[in-house]
């Protein structure tokens, strides 16, 4: 039998099934490699070891009883934005402490639910807001894989889900929870040559996840393989009246749908995507993927999305703007860090408290985000942005005439070196390019790892679907997953 | 006749409007299910919505909306099916989000107009210019300890209706009509409480002067002024001390203030440069609030009987204005009179004498006793029963007010006490003029001076007979049998 931290979480469902291995088994193999390999690639924040094995002997004793859930022992990590149950939860930040929740994220109970065992919570950028994961106050992760020709060069494993691609990459979960606002779970994925979906806005509901942007945050799993993000997201999604933003539609069987047909699918190719200077290996495997699924029996469309070139500086208006006001809360008046000086007053202690809680990047974004709300700059900046998002939005809605799903690359280039000079922030925004517009327009996207680039790091493509047709980017993207065949491994691995 | 301040260069008229803060009557708050009792212990009614814990996401309460339109319906407001909620952004430690949900840009109420009536019978539109939906923050308490401020997040995230009027309002006496018809037509539609002292309801007051048939000046705003009388005097105390700036060579600077209920002056809180910058925006958490017509319709069918309709029909049924004005300010009172006034097409008793008694006898008795009508001791049905047992002549109205004041010491039933006390009326007419015949015999010289011509001496002959009969004489046959036996005076 392959090793249990290999197995995909199709697989390990199925070896539970037979009984070749017990949640426990399967458990304790991840938590070793957790201990062995958690001190370089610093993927988790926190481990729950002993709650983990505690959920994995319940979890045994409820498939013994014959009422296994649909995840019924399946460790998973859980990206440290989503508030767990009387685990400390901080956002990567220093601003929440010691805060532990005394409520649970739906859609991490919803795993629960289903019978996951959660192993602990997983590094992020801080809330959210980054492409690198360098922005944690906990530290960066390394990227498991490396450059050929120079593998002690570490790499960063993307952002802001870079903790949660980092341990699926690296076999220390057999899945993750993550969060995408501008591509925060494709980027990453594609970075750790792994899968990874955002689903459409509203498919998850938000309820308990730390906000970053609200109109652009959508919660969604990463895994080793499509079906792995298609199992995961039947469990994580469904309508939560708890979340006003949250659909009201029933959860269809998207693993189901990894198997059908690309046939007779138009796949669009929007000419806006090929960007000037864009490495010639990522062009070329856009290509490849395309020819892929043209051999599958998909047509090609060329299409146009002409506000695209907008996208970026419109995300860099609204999600801020979003975020200076979500943030507001964290203000050392009623849970986590508070600093003052014995003669403080109120005010000093919400500046000394913001000053010591947020990190660089996100107090850039607060600010951004208190200008472009600002009387006075509020029309030139946030209502244009909202404008130009319903440009984008409509862009897509006249494409989905023409095509049923719209493939591009992943990300502008592979992973980056973690010491790479990170001076001027907009060059980091630019990782957002080929995501983001499916954030502004509420379209599921789905990241897929498709091959390596000449330093055999892996790159992936994107597919993005129709709102709350994931059922047909799931297609999509089984089918690019069976072409590419991607077998190639990290160098790090448990 | 038009109000006006008279300075020292000429005469000055006020121009105000009002933004009423009005709790809306509801068991749950407007985004959380958290209670919003008053009077709990401190954040005993606290939800993690309310405390601004991460990730949690406001839900709209559809009962808080219904309230808001049912009282847009009652100011005569256009009802807007599409409304939204923003954000408006500042920090206070009793903001746990750091914001308030409000509506700024769409607010669920558009334009409308109510009428209030001034001490001289005269009617006066005032226009409406929103009604808006938010939520309330929380209390900081900075007195119950020397170095720390506490905070109380029961109130956070409470319902508020915020009511703009119009700059309408020319005088004090037009600002206390104004919030008081505000409060009567929320107490009668049971949307708001109007608990003026628990702070269910409270106003800041827009003041400014002008030279009458002016353009606008440069106007205040005093905050959180919470009774009718206090919003009188503060508009008054406003508009004379921007007289005298104005006076003096001054320009009124547009600030923020607040009204000084012990000195009955206004101080300044905050002027305009110190102002937030509220950075509003849409709240993200939240759809747009869309509504159908068709539950307007519903929610309009259902609707009771508002002030000004109800007014008019008491006076369709006899009652002079006045009456019918005092019967309609509270809702329980004119609950309890048309429960003594009996159902439309069954036993209808009299309205004028229904409203004599309750007006005069009934609330002279609460009164003396500090009591609310809803609170009376003699509720409708024991009131409609003794009125009936004067109208079908069992006791004389004298004999009434006796029984009503017995009923409010001991509780009892009118007929019981009536029976119990002997107190039936007496209509035979041998009594009463054995009764007369011994008065006339008895005051000889008196019954000789009436027939000279005294004929105001006629009372005198009643109220002797009515003594001898211990009050119990029916006083239509008495005088009948009086004017019977005394003859014609002078005749």
């Amino acid at each position: 039998m392959m090793r249990a931290t290999d197995l995909t979480i199709a697989e390990g469902l199925s070896a539970l099934d037979k009984r070749e291995i017990s949640a426990v088994e399967l458990t304790e193999a991840f938590l070793a490699g957790i201990e062995r390999l958690n001190p370089r690639l610093n993927a988790y924040i926190t481990v729950a070891g002993e709650s983990a094995l505690a959920s994995a002997r319940a979890s045994d004793a409820r498939r013994a009883k014959g009422e296994a859930g649909p995840l019924e022992g399946i460790p998973l990590g859980i990206k440290d934005l989503f508030a767990t149950e009387g685990l400390r939860t901080t956002a990567a930040s220093r601003i929440l402490g010691e805060f532990v929740p005394p409520y649970e994220s739906t859609v991490s109970a919803q795993l629960k639910r289903d019978g996951a065992v959660f192993l602990g919570k997983l590094n992020l950028d801080e809330f959210a807001m980054g492409s690198s994961n360098l922005t944690s106050a906990f530290g960066g992760v390394e990227n498991p894989w490396s450059r050929a020709n120079d593998p002690e060069k570490r790499l960063v494993p993307g952002g802001s889900s870079g903790g949660s691609a980092a341990a699926v990459a690296a076999r220390l979960a057999m899945g993750a929870t993550a969060t995408d606002t501008g591509g925060s779970i494709r980027q990453p994925a594609a970075f750790c040559g792994i899968a990874g979906i955002k689903p459409t806005y509203g498919r998850c509901s938000r309820w308990g996840i730390v906000a970053f942007a609200s109109s652009l945050d959508q919660a969604g799993p990463v895994a080793r393989s499509v079906e792995d993000c298609a199992i995961l997201l039947r469990s994580m999604a469904g309508h939560d009246p708890k979340d006003s933003t949250s659909a009201n539609l029933p959860v269809p069987d998207f693993a189901a749908a990894c198997g059908r047909s690309v046939k007779g699918l138009r796949i669009g190719v929007p000419a806006e995507y090929t960007l000037p200077g864009l490495a010639p290996e990522i062009e070329a495997l856009w290509q490849q993927g395309l020819d892929w699924l043209k051999q599958q029996g998909a047509e090609i469309v060329p299409i146009s999305l002409p506000h695209t070139k907008y996208a970026l500086p419109t995300y860099y208006v609204v999600a801020p703007a979003e975020a200076s006001s979500n943030l507001a809360r964290y203000d050392g008046v009623r849970y986590g860090l508070r600093v003052t000086e014995r003669d403080s007053d109120l005010r000093d202690l919400y500046e000394r408290t913001r000053a010591a809680g947020f990190g660089a990047e996100v107090r850039r974004r607060i600010m951004i985000g208190t200008y472009v709300l600002s009387a006075g700059y509020y029309d030139a900046y946030y209502l244009k942005a909202q404008k130009v998002r319903a440009l984008i939005a409509r862009d897509f809605t006249q494409a989905w005439e023409k095509v049923d799903a719209i493939v591009t690359p992943a990300t502008p280039s592979a992973a980056f070196p973690m010491d790479e000079k990170q001076d001027d922030p907009v060059t980091m925004y630019l990782n957002d390019v080929f995501t983001v517009t499916a954030n502004l327009a509420g379209l599921p996207g789905l990241a897929v790892p498709a091959g390596l680039d000449g330093q055999g790091l892996p790159l992936g493509l994107q597919v993005i679907g129709r709102p709350f047709d994931e059922e047909t980017v799931f297609a999509v993207g089984a089918a690019l997953e069976r072409a590419a065949n991607f077998t190639a491994k990290p160098q790090v691995m448990a | 006749m038009s109000y006006t301040i008279q300075g020292e260069t000429g005469e000055w008229e006020v121009v105000c409007g009002l933004e009423i803060h009005a709790q809306v009557l509801s068991k749950s708050k407007l985004f959380s299910g958290a209670a919003t009792a008053f009077g709990a212990d401190p954040n005993s009614q606290v939800s993690f919505v309310d405390a601004g814990f991460p990730g949690m996401l406001p839900v709209i309460n559809e009962e808080c909306i219904a309230q808001a339109v049912r009282t847009g319906l009652g100011l005569n407001a256009k009802i807007n099916l599409w409304s939204r909620f923003d954000r408006k952004n500042y920090f206070y430690a009793d903001l746990p989000q750091g914001y308030q949900i409000s509506q700024y840009a769409h607010p669920i109420v558009g334009e409308g107009v109510v009428e209030i009536t001034l001490g001289d019978g005269s009617v006066k539109r005032i226009g409406i210019t929103r009604l808006h939906l938010e939520q309330d923050a929380g209390k900081s308490q900075h007195d119950q300890h020397p170095a720390k401020s506490f905070i109380d997040l029961n109130r956070s995230g409470v319902a508020l209706m915020e009511i703009v009027s119009e700059p309408d309002i020319r005088s004090p006496e037009e600002a206390g009509a104004y919030l008081a018809k505000i409060r009567q037509i929320t107490r009668y539609l049971g949307t708001c409480d109007g608990n003026m002292d628990e702070g269910s309801m409270r106003a800041d007051v827009n003041v400014s002067v002008r030279r009458p048939g002016e353009e606008f000046r440069t106007r205040c705003e005093v905050k959180n002024v919470n009774s009718v009388r206090f919003v009188m005097q503060a508009v008054e105390a406003e508009a004379r001390r921007q007289i005298e700036i104005w006076e003096s060579g001054g320009t009124v600077e547009q600030e923020t203030r607040l009204f000084d209920t012990a000195r009955g002056v206004t101080r300044s809180m905050r002027s305009k440069e110190d102002a937030h910058d509220y950075r509003y925006f849409p709240d993200p958490d939240l759809p747009p609030l869309v509504f159908t017509q068709d539950w307007v319709d519903q929610l309009k069918a259902t609707l009771p009987e508002l002030p000004d309709a109800r007014r008019a029909r008491y006076i369709a049924l006899g009652l002079s204005p006045y009456d019918a004005h005092v019967l309609t300010i509270e809702r329980e009172t004119a609950t309890y009179f048309e429960a003594v006034l009996g159902p439309e097409g069954g036993t209808r008793r009299d309205a004028k004498t229904v409203a004599n008694w309750l007006t005069g006898d009934v609330f002279g008795h609460l009164n003396k006793r500090g009591l609310a009508i809803e609170e009376s001791p003699v509720g409708p049905a024991a009131l409609a029963e003794l009125l009936d047992l004067m109208a079908d002549k069992t006791i004389n109205g004298k004999i009434a007010k006796d029984v009503l004041e017995i009923m409010f010491e001991e509780g009892k039933g009118a007929a019981a006490i009536v029976d119990e006390r002997g107190l039936r009326q007496v209509v035979d007419t041998g009594a009463i003029e054995a009764a007369v015949d011994a008065v006339l015999a008895n005051n000889a010289g008196q019954v000789a001076q009436y027939r000279g011509g005294k004929a105001g001496l006629f009372g005198f002959f009643v109220g002797q007979t009515m003594k001898a009969m211990g009050g119990k004489g029916n006083p239509a046959l008495v005088n009948e049998v009086l004017k019977a036996k005394l003859g014609e005076p002078g005749g």
